[in-house]
């Protein structure tokens, strides 16, 4: 790293060296030792490894669980949004804090709390039951634990971008004779976009992580309900070291691209929008 | 607010309205009123006691101890850096920022995992820390490790496009007029940034109390021994034990709430502070 010490203000260095110190033993190092650990495999091992049909199926899993929520996030996250920004209604305040329940409440407590709403003597559960919709313990509690999980993560991108729709744009095109839902596809929605879509790939990506509030409700039936991150846990349990590497290599990589993505989208959010606070949301 | 035109018939302002209220509700509300529920089903003296056998009691201690290592290091690491990154000009400042962002984008389990395979019996420093009869995995220094390794970006992100934005000229002007680095920190840097520190420990905390998948690769689950707060939730779940697992849960449920009203009164404090800063500026409210 090149400086250019133009600056009067003083520390730099060792902030500097205790910032890279701290990183590279903390994270980098033990970071780098999965890739290290897996260059022992042979790329026959483990390809094996990570295309065995149980892994095959963790993965669709994994993915397809964290597509359909992230979506529906993205849909109820801009409607929570869009609720809490334009209408006021007695306990708007209480809901807008609730919306982070997801940042703070641990993973294990929203696990086994979910397990218990939609089991099927559960509150919610024994009213899905007759209808014949079983929730916990199949891949669609895996779809009510990852909505969970990434609700906020939507909401709280496109809540300050919506805030700062500029009212003279709408009543533009009101008086230009626009119908309200003209305004709202036509010039409301298309601001909104670059925002919705970082919502969307922040709780994407949290999800195909996520493994606290899954594991209580999914049931963790091979081949059905279990999600990678659980086959990670499994190999090491039965010190399948190598096995659990090849396979976390195979996550890192998919989230290293997410992560890649994510910036690009808030660099175009940034440059399109002025949007400044989606940053922060990566948080819990 | 009041200025905007809403122009949609009122039905369809309630009809949105009771949606995300119902699904908030279902999502929200309802499995949080559940843990306190189920907490209490078998009445108020069975919840005390699954709070105050040996093993909650070491549990608790555990987790207050993790937590009150990893949230002052990931400090300490958050002002360093956001010191460095926004006061200083360097090539690279880019890449060093998504370095930090790092283990916010890695599943929990990995990173334990990747604790596992450094000091792991088959890891690299494994055999060497077995020879010295030094103990990290499946032990406390394990846990605090990998508690330090997912919270490392809590308070760091908070801090730099904080400090990036309130720029170097107040500093500058202080150590023009003869202050010690020191005392430009302590004096001009921390007052400015004081509710964006508080907003990032408060986070960290609740993260690094919370923490679970990362802690339970790491823990071996030793109880009495090796168990935070979350995995022995988990051990008494397994167990059938759930009045008892949602006692226990119900005391991380009071401090999630408790972090969402700290988070309300220092997110409402920072804009006062913020508000007060542009009036004082002279420039207009905020955009």
């Amino acid at each position: 790293m090149i400086v250019r010490p133009r600056s009067i203000l003083p520390g730099f260095g060792l902030a500097m060296g205790f910032t890279l110190l701290y990183l590279s033993l903390i994270v980098l190092i033990p970071l780098s030792c999965i890739f290290l650990k897996s260059a022992t495999l042979t790329w026959s091992q483990f390809w094996n490894t990570v295309t065995a049909p149980r892994v095959l199926a963790s993965y669709r899993l994994t993915f397809g669980a964290s597509l359909i929520s992230a979506s529906i996030n993205a849909l109820f996250g801009l409607l929570v949004a869009w609720v809490l920004v334009r209408y006021r209604f007695p306990g708007r305040r209480l809901v807008d804090a609730v919306v982070d329940l997801p940042f703070a409440l641990p993973t294990a407590v929203a696990g086994i709390a979910l397990t218990a709403v939609y089991s099927a003597h559960g509150w919610i559960g024994q009213y899905l039951e007759p209808l014949g919709i079983k929730v916990a313990f199949t891949p669609f509690g895996v779809v009510v634990a990852l909505t969970f999980i990434g609700l906020p993560f939507v909401v709280r991108t496109v809540q300050p971008v919506l805030e700062d729709v500029e009212a003279e744009l709408e009543e533009a095109a009101a008086s230009l004779g626009a119908t309200w839902w003209q305004t709202v596809t036509r010039v409301i929605l298309p601001t909104l976009w670059p925002a919705l879509l970082t919502g969307f790939s922040l709780a994407f990506a949290r999800a195909v992580g996520e493994y606290g509030s899954v594991i209580f409700i999914a049931g963790n039936r091979p081949m059905v309900s279990e999600i990678t991150p659980l086959l990670i846990m499994t190999k090491l349990e039965q010190y399948d070291y190598a096995g659990a590497t090849a396979i976390a290599v195979v996550m890192l990589v998919a989230s290293f691209v997410l992560l890649l993505l994510i910036n690009l989208l808030q660099y175009w959010s940034r440059k399109s929008y002025g949007l400044d606070d989606t940053a922060e949301l990566l948080d819990g | 607010m009041a200025d905007r035109v809403h122009n949609e018939p009122a039905a369809v302002r309630w009809a949105l309205i009771a949606t995300a209220l119902l699904f908030v509700g279902l999502l929200l509300f309802v499995p949080l009123a559940a843990v306190f529920t189920e907490a209490l089903s078998k009445g108020l003296s069975a919840y005390v006691s699954a709070l105050t056998e040996p093993d909650a009691l070491s549990a608790i201690r555990l987790t207050l101890l993790t937590a009150g290592i990893a949230v002052p290091l990931n400090l300490l690491f958050g002002l360093a850096a956001a010191w460095a990154i926004a006061k200083f000009e360097f090539t690279g400042k880019q890449i060093l920022i998504t370095l930090i962002d790092l283990p916010f984008a890695v599943s929990p389990v990995i990173s334990g995992l990747i604790y596992v395979l450094l000091f792991g019996l088959q890891g690299w420093l494994g055999p060497w820390l077995a020879a010295h009869d030094i103990k990290l995995l499946f032990a406390v220094p394990g846990l605090v490790l990998a508690t330090i390794f997912v919270t490392v970006p809590f308070v760091a992100r908070e801090l730099i496009p904080l400090m990036q934005e309130q720029g170097t000229e107040e500093e500058e002007a202080a150590m023009v007029l003869g202050a010690s680095g020191f005392q430009t920190f302590r004096r001009v840097t921390l007052p400015n940034i004081k509710w964006g520190l508080l907003y990032g420990v408060i986070l960290c905390n609740a993260r690094a109390m919370g923490e679970f998948g990362a802690v339970s690769v790491v823990s071996g689950h030793i109880r009495g021994l090796t168990n935070t707060l979350p995995l022995h939730v988990e051990i008494l779940y397994n167990e059938y034990d759930f009045a008892a697992a949602f006692a226990v849960a119900s005391l991380l449920a009071l401090l999630a709430l408790l972090t969402l009203v700290l988070k309300s009164v220092v997110e409402w404090k920072a804009l006062q502070q913020r508000e007060s800063a542009t009036r004082t500026a002279g420039e207009g409210p905020l955009p």
